[in-house]
């Protein structure tokens, strides 16, 4: 192997592929014959299709097939409520091209195929619908007025304690605060390639953040076998919850594919992007808050007014922080819901805890103020040490360190406390801090692991890497349990019919996967010593895996050190080519009397100039406790990731919509914004990196929602240190400090 | 599909008649608007007349004013030791414009060019007077907190977007223009337009006419000159307001003053006093 420039064992097992442009992304697999789909949207956000002219796209030059609902081979899940696009709640997913109804602008209404992508854009303008249009809802402002609430279980109060006892504490706050619409945007737009090939096996190279998921949701609406389905996702250029479904225009290739008789090629535009694959949704927060004299917690009251779609209910755990992170013993909390003309939101990095913490930590900065108590300290002394939902004890909690780690590195203690009191010339200088917790969670996963003759380790399961650096980490567990070095080990992935792994989501892959390649491994030394027992090697039929030690590609008796043996060697002498074992892992019994939780703590420091408001960064400090850090060098970039991410959530990200149009403004990447290298300054990464004793065998939190969660809270605490002036809204633009 | 040829004249004469001959016919140099244009379906012209290898990128001092062709990529002008040296502004204002790429493309000529980057202009769906006169303006009652504070109509509130036309207006700079007669030149704050009536005109380039250079006198604005962007990120964002400011100064008493402000208008607004 040809050395790269920065190669070291840390680095990231895929990176040279990557940036040398030989990885493969969802729309670049050279498929032969292939035809291209292009997606026609709705220009209305809410009525019916009267009728659709197809005749002049259907007439272009290289157009095959124009696909509408009046058409469209019938998706065979759709009548058994089996759903294609299938959401975790409420509701059914969007049946694409299954009747007339309009329900958010850019709704797919047609699909255009032709024999080149350029000819299938042209086509596609020719589309003319004709449509019975109503009033659409996308104001946000209406939500509770002429918007009404969705109804249902889900939607009633929680109550611990004593209903809204804050209201009757000494110090009390109340304050309301406003998420907008933020959309994923990974660079990598969202694309398929459907194939269906003979006996109506089908295979699929998608977008996916979870290769198995995507088969079976596919092999659902088809329903198809799930064998019948291949699912490819070698690489996958971003994702933050937006690749976690499989979408309706995965659906329309597949359906495309299947109506033409060709594979068929479908990539989103950027505008679809803010339409087509979720979306934070915006979210109205109100948070009460009171504590005693001292700082002590009374009661918490945390209410949210979040949005979904017309045909799905989507929620998320915003209201759930202010149940677990403080020691309190009163909190209320409140969800409501509100349909709108807009498609369906989905998890996006952080998700509903990003939402919930930045009112949560805004509001407790808010508190320290009237209490004249240090932020930080207050938080310390509202510390929970057990779960105070589920009163059980934590597999693990160094939160404390970790606020300790992220105040030492950026200097907490000597700043002045007093809003608006620091200056660097013309800018005014402000700290801030925020904690952000995320359910730390192990799956279950299967493994398998193949040792060859030539000592080279082959580790397989059905994971996609969305960026993270999956692939790297379990490359490093696998040589570490192996004694291999990382370019011996190979960790094959991408594709669903390896063994079943976990969905990229919710910051589980390294705690589920890890534990299973940690498994396998395990599974394949018990295979190693049963060879040594009866090979003569070590003269020790009783030998057991604590006797030895798995270095140097091989074996080595602890008792006699100089007694070593290669797996080259074992192999030949067993007059064996490979080693074969697999592994399926799940979470142990013991946890469920525990409770687990990954924390990050953000430290920021800005300036914010005192005439034009424009913020900047000074510097960022952000330490977590995510358990016992597997790969360094991708978990530091994980971080740094999430304050990226975090940034833009904080200065700058907003969809926004107008309502006479019921249609985004700023759907491109020139008018929404996302932080960009001038906008990044130093960011310390520091890791608490203490093992979590019962969660999985390898000791491993999770890292991915984490490291933004709580970021933007800091940021506008931050703000209101150096000018005096609270922002409650994202993005804080410098307009609203003006 | 909307096909349209291409053709690459080897002189500014031969351009500028092939611009003459077909009607729908347009320059295109950098390419970084035009081809974005023409994606989106706002513009689709059936001849593109590449002029961006035309001799026309020589930046040079003549007397008493420097001299920049109109194909002189912004990079370049920006990074020239002479613009440096001498109009240290101009290569500030070009700095702050676009991202590196885009300017490793853009020349001075598409730069002045550049069309508004008001959203509803872009979405073809929507109406607007500047795309399509008497349709109606969305972002007057609309998403418009980018959009013009002076020169507006009730017709368009569409701002120009450029950095570098912020300087040149600032420098007193001069357009010199060409067609098959012959040259003319323009002071640079009389080349774009206000929107009035007419938004959908920008400037008063007329028909069959080119861009073929800029002319800006030599000045003292070499040591108090100051370009300020104020935007929404750090870098590759449009102004929501920027500022030319130069001084200069002479045995401690300004002598001389330089202010332009941009992205407020379809025009540059400057305020220039000696
Ligand atoms: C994402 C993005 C961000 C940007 N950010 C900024 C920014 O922050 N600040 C900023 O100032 N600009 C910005 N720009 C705009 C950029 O500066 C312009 O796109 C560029 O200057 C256009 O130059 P060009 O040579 O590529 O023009 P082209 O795209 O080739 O042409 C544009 C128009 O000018 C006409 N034309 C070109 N040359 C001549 C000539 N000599 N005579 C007559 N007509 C001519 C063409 O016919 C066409 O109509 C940005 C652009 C993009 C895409």
């Amino acid at each position: 192997m040809e050395k790269f420039f920065f190669e070291d064992d840390n680095n990231r097992v895929t990176g040279k592929a990557v940036v040398t442009g030989k990885a493969k992304y969802a729309a670049e697999h050279e498929v032969e014959g292939v035809v291209y789909g292009v997606l026609v949207g709705s220009t209305i956000a809410k009525g019916s299709i009267i009728a659709i002219d197809t005749k002049a796209a259907t007439k272009a030059p290289g157009v095959m097939k124009v696909i509408t609902h009046e058409n469209s081979y019938k998706v065979p899940g759709y009548d058994y409520g089996g759903n294609p696009a299938k959401g975790l709640t409420g509701g059914k997913g969007l049946q694409v091209f299954n009747g007339n109804t309009i329900y958010f602008a850019g709704q797919p209404i047609a699909l255009v195929i032709a024999d080149s992508y350029e000819r299938a854009v042209y086509a596609a303008s020719l589309i003319k619908a004709q449509y019975n249009q109503d009033v659409h809802a996308t104001d946000f402002a209406e939500m509770g007025k002429s918007v009404i609430a969705v109804e249902g279980q889900r939607y009633k109060d929680n109550i611990r304690g004593e209903a809204d006892a804050y209201k009757n504490a000494a110090v009390k706050l109340e304050a309301e605060y406003i998420v907008p619409n933020e959309v994923h945007n990974p660079m990598e737009l969202h694309a398929v390639i459907a194939k269906w090939g003979a006996d109506d096996k089908l295979t699929v190279w998608e977008k996916t953040q979870g290769v198995k998921s995507a088969q079976r949701s596919i092999a659902a609406a088809f329903k198809l076998k799930e064998d019948d389905v291949q699912v490819f996702a070698p690489f996958v250029g971003g994702g933050f919850g937006s690749a976690l479904r499989t979408w309706p225009h995965s659906i329309a290739a597949v359906i495309g594919a299947k109506m033409v008789k060709k594979p068929l090629k479908l990539v989103l535009t950027r505008e679809q992007m803010f339409q087509l694959v979720g979306y934070r949704p915006y979210t109205k927060q109100r948070i009460g808050i009171g504590a005693d004299k001292d700082g002590k917690f009374i009661g918490i009251t945390h209410e949210a007014d979040g949005v979904t779609s017309m045909y799905e209910e989507f929620t998320e755990g915003t209201v759930n922080v202010s149940k677990i992170l403080y020691q309190c013993q009163n909190v209320t909390t409140r969800y409501k819901l509100y349909p709108l003309n807009l498609s369906t939101p989905t998890w996006m990095r952080g998700p509903g805890e990003a939402t919930g913490c930045f009112a949560l930590e805004c509001a407790i900065d808010e508190l320290s103020y009237l209490l004249n108590i240090d932020p930080l300290e207050l938080r310390l002394k509202n510390y929970a040490e057990t779960d105070p939902e589920r009163n059980r004890p934590y597999s693990s909690k160094f939160l404390k360190e970790a606020y300790q780690l992220g105040a030492d590195k950026i200097g907490w203690k000597d700043r002045d406390p007093r809003p608006a009191s620091m200056k660097q010339g013309e800018w005014q200088v402000g700290y801030g801090m925020s904690t952000g917790l995320f359910n730390a969670g192990r799956g279950n996963a299967k493994a398998s692991a193949k040792l060859y003759a030539d000592g080279t380790l082959i580790v397989q399961t059905a994971v996609s890497d969305s960026g993270p650096g999956t692939q790297t980490s379990m490359t490093m567990i696998a040589a570490d349990m192996m004694g291999l070095p990382v370019n011996k080990v190979t960790f094959e992935y991408g594709d669903s019919s390896l063994p079943p792994g976990p969905t990229q989501g919710g910051s589980t892959t390294t705690s589920t996967l890890g534990s299973a390649v940690y498994g396998v491994c395990f599974a394949l030394q018990n295979k190693i010593i049963d060879i040594l027992k009866t090979d003569g090697t070590f003269n020790k039929t009783d030998l057991k895996v604590e006797d030895v030690s798995f270095t140097d590609g091989g074996v080595l008796l602890k008792s006699d050190p100089a007694k070593k043996r290669t797996y080259s060697d074992i192999l030949s002498k067993a007059k064996l080519n490979q080693l074969e074992v697999s592994d399926d892992s799940k979470a142990s019994e013991q946890m469920r009397n525990y409770s687990a939780y990954s924390y990050s703590v953000h430290f920021v420091k800005v300036l914010v100039h005192s005439k034009t408001g424009v913020i900047k960064f000074d510097k960022i400090v952000a330490t977590a406790d995510a358990g016992k850090i597997i790969s360094p060098k991708t978990a530091r970039s994980q971080m740094i990731g999430g304050v990226v991410g975090g940034i833009g959530m904080a200065l700058m990200e907003e969809a926004v919509i107008d309502n006479r149009f019921g249609k985004y403004i700023n759907n491109n990447f020139a008018d929404y914004h996302v932080p960009v290298q001038a906008d990044v300054p130093e960011i310390e990464v520091a890791f608490v990196n203490k093992p979590d004793p019962i969660l999985n065998p390898i000791g491993a939190k999770g890292m991915g929602e984490i490291a933004l969660i709580g970021f933007a809270a800091a940021v506008s605490n931050a703000v209101y240190h150096a000018t005096g002036k609270r922002v409650r809204d994202l993005p804080i633009t410098l307009d609203k400090i003006m | 599909m909307i096909t349209f040829d291409y053709i690459r004249p080897a002189t500014t004469k031969a351009a500028i008649d092939a611009l003459k001959k077909e009607s729908s016919a347009q320059f295109i140099a950098g390419g970084t608007n035009l081809v974005d244009l023409m994606k989106h379906g706002i513009t689709a012209p059936q001849r593109l007349i590449d002029i961006s290898r035309l001799p026309l990128n020589i930046i040079e001092q003549k007397g008493n004013m420097i001299r920049i062709g109109a194909m002189a990529l912004n990079s370049t002008v920006a990074e020239n030791a002479l613009i440096q040296q001498q109009l240290p502004l101009l290569s500030q204002a070009l700095q702050a414009g676009a991202s590196p790429q885009l300017r490793n493309m853009a020349t001075v000529g598409g730069n002045m060019m550049q069309r508004t980057r008001c959203a509803y202009f872009y979405d073809t769906t929507l109406p607007c007077n500047k795309r399509e006169p008497g349709s109606g303006c969305s972002a007057l009652q609309g998403y418009n907190r980018m959009h013009a504070i002076f020169g507006a109509s009730d017709q368009c509130i569409a701002v120009h977007p450029s950095d570098m036309c912020v300087a040149l207006a600032a420098l007193d700079a001069v357009v010199v223009i060409a067609d098959s007669k012959g040259e003319r030149r323009l002071p640079f704050i009389d080349f774009h337009r206000l929107p009035g009536n007419s938004p959908h005109v920008d400037n008063n380039l007329a028909k069959g006419e080119m861009i073929v250079g800029i002319e800006v006198p030599l000045n003292n604005f070499v040591k108090h000159y100051r370009y300020t962007k104020i935007r929404d990120r750090q870098s590759y964002a449009f102004a929501l307001v920027s500022v030319a400011a130069a001084i200069d100064i002479k045995e401690n008493i300004i002598s001389d003053i330089r202010l332009a402000m941009g992205g407020v208008g379809s025009q540059t607004v400057a305020t220039n006093k000696s």
